[in-house]
């Protein structure tokens, strides 16, 4: 059966409280996920107070500070700090998000961060995504095709074909919507998750591409597809604006006009 | 595995969306002839159902209603039960029992208009 509580050695216990060093006005405290696989304790809750006079705008940079001033054990993915890696997934304030888009101002209160929900964590704020990319290779997010393009230039395509790409090309496989969503909660191993399905129409609407058939037919299952019940957590947690929800919808529309 | 997924992709998902939609028109008739026909005896609810045109709609709903309850558990058992063995028999039993109430409500409509 799908696991609604969590197993004894997951239950979060209260962590280290790390007080404001000095004096200041504009505060914030920031409560983070963390554990590690290290030692056998329970996952906690630390809390750091940070001088938000100090400190940058972003989620990201409180959690950049945090580490470089108070815990270096702190762990956490990061890379571009502008939202076009993917890295810094987490969830904030109670919503999956890109950290270093995630305005600290936005958040009213205490900030509250866990890794992504229902993956395994490998450390503190850091998920293992290995099914996932796993997952994502199997819907072959290449392009394909059997005819060579004109010798010495590059595939045609009108405005009109690269349109059909826009909202799909700027995904940064953070992967926030698929582990926002409870069918892929429950079904993870069998359901390709929003992310992924987002990824494989990405191809299926390109005009260069020449093995859509192919691709819909490998879709054409009621696990890898049809797990999607439309709850729509996959857009409205996206950090970038995108629609995978919609995305899938069109898959399922040209499911049913090959068959 | 695969083979049972593949034979019920979108074919499962069409007819669940298909049975939805004709049960919109299907209710909202049965539960209007049934505020507004002013049934209040035994008596008029058998003249009632003796109408042709009301025992085929209630046929029709009848046979909608449990393919689309079957379709929609077998749905929910799909996410929620993952042990293998367990599913397949839920998915059977469920189906076996939609029949089952199917075959005998439509039967008992029969019953009456006949």
């Amino acid at each position: 059966m799908a696991e609604f509580a969590l197993p004894k050695h997951s239950k979060i216990v209260k962590g280290i409280d790390y007080p404001l060093k000095g004096d200041s006005q504009n505060t914030k405290k920031i409560n983070v996920y963390r554990w590690s696989p290290d030692d056998d304790e329970n996952p906690r809750i630390d809390s750091y107070t940070i001088d938000l006079d100090q400190c940058g705008p972003m989620v990201l940079d409180a959690l950049i500070k945090i580490k470089q001033e108070i815990d270096s054990s702190l762990t956490f993915r990061r890379s571009c700090r502008e939202g076009i890696c993917g890295s810094c997934s987490m969830n904030i304030d109670g919503t999956n998000t890109l950290a270093c888009l995630k305005s600290i101002d936005d958040v009213k209160g205490d900030i509250n961060i866990y890794p992504l929900p229902h993956m395994e964590v490998i450390k503190d704020l850091v998920p293992d995504l290995s099914k996932a990319y796993e997952q994502l290779t199997s819907v072959k997010p290449w392009l394909q095709s059997k005819s060579d393009p004109e010798k010495g230039k590059s595939r045609k395509q009108s405005p009109k074909e690269r349109e059909k790409i826009d909202g799909l090309w700027e995904c940064v496989l953070c992967f926030s919507c698929s582990t926002s969503c409870p069918s892929y909660w429950w079904n993870g191993d069998k359901y390709l998750g929003p992310a992924v399905l987002l990824q494989a129409y990405r191809w299926i609407a390109d005009s260069r591409d020449e093995n859509t058939e192919q691709r819909l037919e490998e879709l054409e299952d009621s696990f890898k597809l049809y797990r999607c019940h439309t709850i729509m957590n996959c857009t409205k947690t996206c950090p970038k604006g995108l629609n995978p929800a919609k995305a899938i919808g069109e898959i399922k529309k040209l499911q049913l006009e090959r068959k | 595995m695969k083979m049972q997924s593949k034979s019920h992709g979108v074919v499962h998902w069409k007819l669940q969306r298909i049975s939805a939609i004709a049960m919109i028109p299907l209710v909202i008739w049965f539960i209007s002839s049934l505020t507004f026909s002013l049934i209040n005896s035994y008596e008029q609810s058998v003249a009632w159902l003796q109408n042709p045109l009301n025992a085929t709609g209630l046929v029709l709903l009848f046979g909608t209603l449990y393919f689309h309850a079957a379709s929609g558990l077998q749905v929910v058992i799909e996410d929620y039960v993952h042990n293998e063995g367990l599913k397949i028999m839920s998915i059977i039993l469920i189906k076996l029992l939609s029949i089952l109430l199917g075959v005998l409500s439509i039967l008992c409509v029969l019953k009456i208009y006949l």
